[in-house]
């Protein structure tokens, strides 16, 4: 029997950083898109890669996993705490203190500084800020110092001069500011060719260790898999209907 | 955090946004730019006669009374005859009595044929006399008192000439009986300052050889007038104080019903209140007008703020990531309209005052029209309440919009 079996029949989920069960999901309005998860189990602390084609729901799966939108049907847990069954409220407030999030690209606030947009999810995360303390500009700044940022261009510099793989890294330190429990990534690669590919990787695995963050990304990129603790097909964890 | 990325975010977008201000800056300005106007109209109408009890004239409407004897605008129906003035006059209640002898004009200016009693009895702007720039009262039959405003616009100084024409808009002139400046009076901001005032003699020389609007029968000279009886026929109106205030309207119903000729007295506040009741409309309108404008403009910043969501998806989008709660998202677009329009009003405000100080001098040479450059009062203060308030009504229009958004949304939006 599969340990997600076990699991799944009752057993203990502390351990756990995302817990789902039969958790299924329709976007309201035309289209009519909708996902079912019958069972997905995360370790905390584990490193997993998500690879399906475009359309097979990379993006409601993250949504669900991140609690914009919650399952119809079923549940999700963080951290062996319900998640899903919580108000819309209550798990924004989640988000904010228990995630990081990469998106593919566009993933800063155009017109604030790269400090300020790391910086960003403090206003939202009391306890994540809680965490950082005081120095929290000293924080942003050692994490982006550590992506390997210089110091000058993040200071003042709007955050749309910076280069894509420049701006990528600038969502690694957002994702990890105040140490959160899950980093999702959804094809933050994407945008960047090999070698920088390469070294956003080893960059982005560094820092979540660091953090003792789990991960999980989503890429098409299969060949990115090998690097992940689990390589899972999208197909098998989750059915797409498409009324 | 939530005001500084709006302000961020503003910036960002700051022609669109720097255009909408002052789009709604201007209507701003321009709303209470109409109530300043209606205000100063007001106070000025009110300034410009005081300590005068009644006004008599022949019967007409009150409000007309009042407008041709005080404010120079339109022209009588109908003289009071010499008699009648003189009765008036020696009616008991009557504490004193200044005739009004108007109908001829100077280059657009009002002549007035009056007393040397007016220069004592007539008070403007809470009981202040008229001062005399230069010169001084008229001495002789063909002296002339000028008005500030005349004196400035046709440069006139002490010993000119000025030929008198014969009614208002015409091209018949008292060219044979050529008046002299004896004195010019300080500004006022009444219609005293566009008035050339004449004795009530001068007035009937000029016309001594004159019958209607024609010159007729042998010509008179200047020199031979002096000689003749030149007590006038008949007047334009009086300015009348009453020896106690409770005689006011008993004497006031004793003129209305004087026996020889139909006349009629007014009470210059009673009949201002008239005045204010028949303008009230048109002033009703204006302010409607002016807040339709400003309306339109709050409106104009809603769907700016509406149109820019489109491309601010992705904006929404992160927020929502980092854990920003809808809520937060409809804030920032309710703080942002709050922000324009705050904006829009601290800019009107600017506008309006640079106006006065720009337009103030001349609106009151051109129209007799005084507004004073005083801080925003109660009225504008709670007027600018009120558009922000509105603004940031309006901004719900967006913000909703932007809630929806941000929960279809959820993190599909990658452009």
């Amino acid at each position: 029997m599969p340990p997600e079996a076990e699991l799944h029949g009752g057993v203990a989920t502390a351990g756990l950083a995302i817990h789902a069960h039969d958790a299924r999901f329709t976007w309201p309005g035309a289209g009519r898109f909708s996902i079912s998860i019958p069972h997905l189990a995360i370790k905390a602390g584990e490193r997993v890669f998500l690879h399906g084609p475009s359309g097979s729901g990379k993006s409601t799966m993250l949504s669900l996993l991140a609690g914009i939108v919650a399952p119809q049907a079923g549940e999700i847990e963080i951290m062996g705490a319900p998640f899903s069954a919580l108000s819309g409220s209550k798990r924004d407030r989640v988000r904010a203190e228990r995630f990081g999030i990469i998106f593919q690209m566009f993933n800063l606030l155009p017109y604030a500084s790269a400090i300020d947009n790391v910086l960003l999810p403090l206003a939202f995360a009391p306890e994540r800020a809680a965490r950082v303390g005081r120095a929290r500009v000293a924080e942003a700044q050692r994490l982006l110092t550590a992506l390997g940022l210089p110091r000058d261009a993040v200071e003042t510099a709007r955050a749309d001069r910076l280069s894509v793989g420049q701006q990528q890294r600038v969502a690694v330190a957002r994702a990890l500011i105040g140490t959160p429990d899950i980093v999702i990534a959804d094809e933050p690669t994407s945008a960047l060719d090999t070698g920088a590919r390469d070294a956003f990787l080893s960059l982005l695995f560094e820092q979540v260790a660091a953090a003792g963050a789990t991960l999980v990304m989503v890429s098409h990129d299969t060949g990115l898999g090998a690097e992940f603790d689990r390589s899972l097909a999208l197909g098998d964890i989750a059915q797409v209907e498409r009324a | 955090m939530i005001l500084r990325l709006t302000l961020r975010s503003l910036t960002n977008r700051w022609i669109t946004v720097a255009l909408t201000i002052f789009a709604t800056a201007l209507s701003v300005a321009l709303f209470l730019g109409v109530e300043k106007v209606r205000t100063g109209a007001r106070a000025s109408f009110a300034n410009t006669v005081s300590g005068v009890d009644l006004i008599a004239g022949a019967r007409s409407g009150s409000v007309q009374l009042l407008l041709y004897s005080v404010f120079r605008i339109g022209s009588a129906t109908n003289n009071i005859t010499w008699e009648s003035y003189q009765d008036l006059a020696a009616l008991p209640a009557v504490d004193w009595i200044v005739p009004l002898s108007l109908g001829d004009s100077h280059r657009g200016f009002r002549v007035l044929g009056t007393t040397e009693a007016y220069f004592d009895r007539y008070k403007y702007r809470g009981g202040r006399s008229l001062a005399f720039a230069e010169g001084e009262r008229f001495g002789d039959i063909f002296d002339a008192v000028l008005g500030a405003d005349v004196a400035r616009a046709l440069g006139y100084r002490l010993g000119d000439e000025i030929i008198v024409a014969h009614g208002i808009a015409s091209f018949s002139y008292h060219d044979d009986k050529p008046f002299r400046v004896a004195g010019i009076l300080e500004k006022t901001g009444t219609p005293v300052d566009r008035t050339v005032h004449v004795s009530l003699e001068g007035i009937e020389a000029i016309h001594v050889d004159w019958q209607g609007g024609a010159r007729l029968g042998p010509a008179i000279s200047a020199e031979e007038v002096r000689t003749m009886d030149l007590t006038p026929k008949a007047i334009t109106a009086a300015m009348i104080g009453v020896t106690s205030k409770l005689a006011v309207f008993r004497l006031q119903r004793a003129i209305n019903e004087y026996p020889e000729e139909p006349l009629l007295a007014v009470l210059p506040g009673v009949a201002l209140q008239e005045l204010w009741g028949l303008v009230g409309v048109a002033e009703t309108a204006l302010a409607g007008v002016s807040a339709m404008v400003v309306a339109t403009a709050l409106l104009g910043m809603g769907a700016m703020i509406l149109a820019g969501l489109g491309e601010r998806r992705r904006e929404m989008a992160i927020l929502r990531a980092v854990g920003a709660r809808p809520r937060t998202v409809v804030t920032m677009l309710l703080l942002e309209a709050a922000l324009i329009s705050l904006a829009a009003a601290a800019l009107g405000l600017v506008l309006l005052y640079g106006g006065l100080v720009i337009l103030q001098p001349w609106l009151d040479t051109t129209y007799g029209l005084y507004i004073s450059i005083a801080p925003p009062g109660g009225t504008e203060i709670a007027i600018l309440a009120a558009i922000v308030a509105t603004g940031t009504a309006v901004g719900l229009v967006p913000a909703l919009r932007a809630y929806r958004m941000s929960l279809a949304d959820g993190m599909r939006v990658t452009q």
